[in-house]
């Protein structure tokens, strides 16, 4: 019997807006590192009296997050109360979106494994609500408490939550990450999981009609993300597989002890008590309105992607990373486009611009031509000799090492940037970066 | 009709869903007095609403009331964290969420608040010299703020409301903060945690409620005028009791922003005076809209009624059961002089009156149930210990017909039949400008006597509930004496948007009868 059971995976992914101000109220919206308690009012505070107005970006930037995810735009829309306690909900309810949530029925594609034709992971809704302020748990004079900020209290959120179409933890990774380019490329969120203005949760099970799921949530890194869901994944089964059904729970990743550990966290009753916001008014859009949000919508990583491939006829594998940024991607096509006109081939330069140290930010487009024109054609490719550079750069940079093994990929641009100075530029880049990524994955 | 029977295990359970300690004998309290609220409320299963659409917010089809995404001034720190008990660094301290909370069943032992006046009308004298005086519903910054209830006894608001900026923006100073039924739950005035306000034309009765303070002060004319909230007859009501001249406006027409919210859906901002001249004058300071509050910025706000017809309603079902027949004589005489000023009196049919009090006693206590989840004590006022029993039984009513399984049998059905009071409305506004109706059945009554009873009290707002359900205003005017010289008042309802008309109606009698110039006994003042 057990041979039918499959990984099903569903997400709820949390972004914060970057809107100025909070969804209901005037306060910042950006809250993190500052002094608490500073960027509060009567609204975010729940004093006595005080009533939401919804921030009509927010809305506008909900919409347009759910046409880029395929969704259909309700055209009735409308907030609604959802009711439980805890003491960083100031209200003791969180103004949320229940039956009519602005955008439904999207999909999104990612990479099946075991077929050329990717997968579409089908999109239930995108809602948008508040944030809740933060918690700190500790002890004072023996007494254990609950410090309370609500400088975030209050902050646009929006929520996107899948049907549960997902297999796997490398599948939930790529949807994750293809999301947050999305999100990314509409200028809506920082989507930073580290500092949490983007949050996942992976309800994760062996089938649907087992009984239960296990919440997996409180992944700060992508790589987290991967190895939590695969290894309570292989955790389940085990159970499964000794006859006996999972705790229905929420669990968390332990980085140090490498494995999924039991989240401590306070059971609030599960009837929410939803009822409609009787303090805001319906939304009501007509197609014009969602059509020029449509409309306003910039080329997505997708259509970038292919057509950088299509136009540039440059390697899938480059243009895959040359547009994970919008910034790069915009960058990497003005260098294309003077590459162009100096007869430089494009696969080069979008090589160059993938394998060396190059941090766009700090160079202007011509100078990349500029150092491909000087850069000789030979290339040290042997590996003992690059090693030996690997081993002398990762022992001066200890920081972008432990970055790296934490889950900031990018931080090997730093380690392959020093290699490549150390070796004069004569290492050839393609083989420095792989050598690094072996060497840092023992 | 089938019973609804409560266990004690369930009424347990809704109360961990309201985050309320009850003791043993709390819980076998509730257990009876919601059974028995709730049996009546089964009244509403006898109305066909399988194709009436609920009615949750009454806004003249308003929508897409939106802020533009800019930044506006936060709290300092220090404001933020004023008005907490327990700090630290800068941050609310709470109880830890992972420690059980201990059911506490031990009785609060309160301060004996000061006394400031023999109807106990007053919380706060502010300014001898001041000309207002407001609900303790309505937030000033400053000034100790308490909605009638120990959970806020001693909270001292960081801003204001809009209506208090409004009196203040036009030169007046606040002279009293006033006594009320505790967070507006009441038509007697006897629910303050502060003790009943008493009634100055017979101190042995009740003065009405919930905003009581507020009528007796102008009734004595302490003030000309005193802010107010009607969810359904808390204007109305003590305005009747105490002879003088109140307005419950249209639902959107005042901003609630700062006014402490009881049922969003219901509550009216609104005033008392002493003549429908002076209530026409001051109305014109509060009503428009508020940024602040998305639920005061109606396109049809200021819609021309077009040509009035001359013709005034009589409700008939407000007439037949359950009316005292010396507050029915004296209504009757009202509409006489209506009469003789020329207007037609045509008979009108509100005939969802009596499923009133059912679908309001389902819609305003879970909006008072969620509204009221804000007190935990973290951040302002004293925690969920402190609720008055009349707080905690609306609470726990409104949880219960909220929770999951129940909304469809009553916060939805009650909202549906809310529609069928819209429609009836509606349909008698297109025979008659006006509807002309006796504000209680019943005079005041003595202090304690209903107060074992919460249903018998509960009805006592029948009268009031066509109008807030359906969002439309209510003038209600002074309009005779019983026999033991207590105050009886009438009620002008019109369409939404109308409080010009009833200003109008209401000067009208005022300019042929002087009961609203009658003054109860000041001489012992």
């Amino acid at each position: 019997m057990n041979n039918r059971l499959e990984p099903t995976i569903g997400l709820e992914i949390h972004a914060e807006l970057r809107t100025n101000s909070k969804m209901f109220c005037g306060c910042t919206a950006d809250h993190f590192g500052k002094i608490p308690n500073t960027q509060t009012c009567p609204v975010c505070l729940g004093l006595p009296g005080a009533l939401p107005v919804p921030n009509k970006k927010a809305v506008e930037w909900t919409i347009m997050l759910g046409l880029a995810l395929n969704c259909k735009v309700n055209r009735v829309s409308k907030f609604d109360r959802k009711h439980y306690f805890y003491p960083d909900l100031p209200k003791g309810y969180q103004i949320s979106q229940y039956d009519e949530p602005l955008a439904i029925n999207g999909w999104l594609e990612i990479q099946n494994p075991n077929s050329k034709i990717p997968e579409k992971i089908r999109i239930t809704r995108v809602h948008l609500e508040e944030d809740t302020g933060k918690l700190q748990h500790t002890t004072l004079d023996g007494k254990r408490v609950t410090l309370v900020d609500f400088n975030r209290s209050g902050v646009a959120l929006v929520e996107i939550v899948t049907e549960p179409d997902i297999h796997s933890g490398s599948q939930t990774k790529e949807f994750a990450q293809k999301l947050q380019n999305i999100i990314r490329y509409l200028g809506i969120s920082d989507c930073d999981m580290e500092k949490g203005s983007m949050r996942l949760e992976a309800n994760t099970s062996w089938g649907l009609d087992l009984g239960y799921k296990v919440e997996i949530k409180n992944l700060n890194s992508f790589r987290f993300v991967e190895k939590a869901v695969d290894y309570d994944l292989v955790r389940q089964k085990a159970m499964l597989d000794k006859g006996e059904t999972p705790r229905q729970e929420t669990r968390g990743w332990s980085e140090k002890e490498g494995k999924t550990v039991t989240q401590r966290y306070k059971e609030t009753a599960a009837d929410y008590r939803y009822f409609p916001e009787p303090d805001i008014p319906p939304m009501i859009f007509d197609k014009a309105f969602i059509e020029r949000i449509g409309k306003s919508i910039p080329e997505l990583p997708e259509t970038m992607l292919n057509r950088f491939v299509k136009q540039y006829a440059i390697r899938k594998d480059y243009a895959e990373i040359l547009t994970t940024e919008k910034n790069l991607a915009n960058f990497t096509e003005k260098v294309f486009k003077l590459a162009y006109s100096n007869k430089i081939p494009l696969d080069k330069v979008a090589g160059y611009i993938v394998n060396s140290k190059i941090d766009y930010k700090k160079v202007e487009p011509k100078e990349i031509i500029t150092l491909i024109q000087k850069k000789k054609a030979g290339k040290v490719e042997n590996e003992e000799a690059i090693v030996k550079w690997i081993d002398a750069v990762l022992k001066l940079n200890p920081q972008a090492v432990a970055d790296y093994k934490k889950g900031k990929l990018n931080a090997i641009s730093v380690l392959i940037g020093n290699v490549m100075k150390i070796s004069k530029g004569s290492a050839n880049p393609m083989k420095v970066r792989q050598l690094i990524e072996k060497k840092l994955s023992d | 009709m089938k019973k609804t029977i409560l266990s004690k295990d369930k009424i347990k359970h809704i109360a961990k869903l309201a985050n309320l300690s009850l003791g043993e004998k709390e819980l076998q309290k509730y257990t009876e007095q919601l059974s028995s609220v709730l049996n009546y409320v089964e009244i509403l299963r006898q109305v066909r609403t399988r194709n009436v659409p609920p009615t949750y917010q009454v806004l003249d089809e308003t929508k897409n009331i939106f802020r533009e995404d800019e930044i506006k001034e936060s709290f300092s720190q220090k404001d933020a964290l004023a008005q907490s008990k327990a700090t630290h660094n800068g941050y609310f301290l709470a109880r830890n969420v992972f420690e059980e909370r201990e059911t506490s069943t031990k009785i609060l032992k309160h301060k004996k608040r000061k006394v400031i006046d023999k109807y106990n009308a007053i919380l706060s004298l502010v300014n001898s010299k001041g000309n207002v005086g407001h609900k303790d519903l309505f937030i000033t910054k400053g000034i100790e703020t308490t909605a009638g209830s120990r959970v806020l006894e001693g909270y001292i608001p960081q801003y204001n409301s809009s209506v208090v900026s409004d009196f203040i923006e036009a030169g007046f100073i606040t002279k009293y903060k006033l006594n009320q039924d505790a967070w507006g739950h009441g038509a007697s005035g006897e629910n303050s945690d502060f003790g009943p306000t008493k009634n100055p034309w017979n101190i042995k009765k009740v003065a009405g409620g919930s905003s009581s303070g507020s009528a007796v002060v102008v009734a004595t004319r302490k003030v000309d005028v005193a802010t107010a909230t009607d969810t359904c007859g808390s204007i109305r009501m003590p305005s009747a009791y105490n002879n003088v001249c109140g307005i419950k406006p249209t639902y959107g027409a005042v901003s609630r922003y700062g006014v402490i919210a009881f049922a969003s859906s219901l509550d009216c901002p609104g005033l008392l005076s002493t003549s429908v001249g002076k209530l026409k004058k001051f109305f014109n300071l509060i009503n428009k809209k508020d940024l602040f509050d998305a639920t005061s910025q109606s396109k049809s706000r200021g819609r021309n009624l077009g040509k009035q017809k001359g013709i005034i309603g009589i409700p008939i079902e407000f007439l037949s059961d359950g009316i005292d027949s010396e507050i029915k004589k004296i209504f009757m005489q009202a509409v006489d002089t209506f009469k003789k000023a020329n207007f037609k009196i045509k008979k009108v049919s509100l005939p969802h009156t009596k499923y009133g009090i059912a679908a309001y006693y389902i819609i305003a206590p879970t909006e008072a149930a969620s509204n009221l989840a804000r007190y935990d004590g973290v951040r302002y006022g004293n925690d969920r210990n402190y609720f008055g029993p009349e707080a905690k039984r609306r609470i726990m009513l409104g949880t219960f017909a909220s929770s999951a399984g129940y909304t469809g049998r009553y916060y939805e059905k009650a909202a549906r039949v809310r529609t069928l009071f819209i429609r009836d409305l509606e349909k008698a506004y297109k025979k008659v400008d006006a509807i002309l109706a006796p504000v209680s059945p019943i005079p005041p009554f003595d202090i304690g006597e209903k107060s074992g009873d919460p249903l018998q009290l509960y009805l006592m707002d029948i009268y009031a509930t066509p109008s807030s359900l359906s969002g439309t205003p209510s003038l209600s005017i002074p309009c005779g004496f019983t026999k033991n010289d207590l105050p009886v008042g009438m009620q002008i309802m019109g369409p939404r948007w109308s409080e010009e008309m009833l200003f109008d109606l209401g000067e009208k009698y005022q300019r042929l009868t002087d009961w609203h110039k009658r003054k109860p006994n000041l001489a012992d003042e």
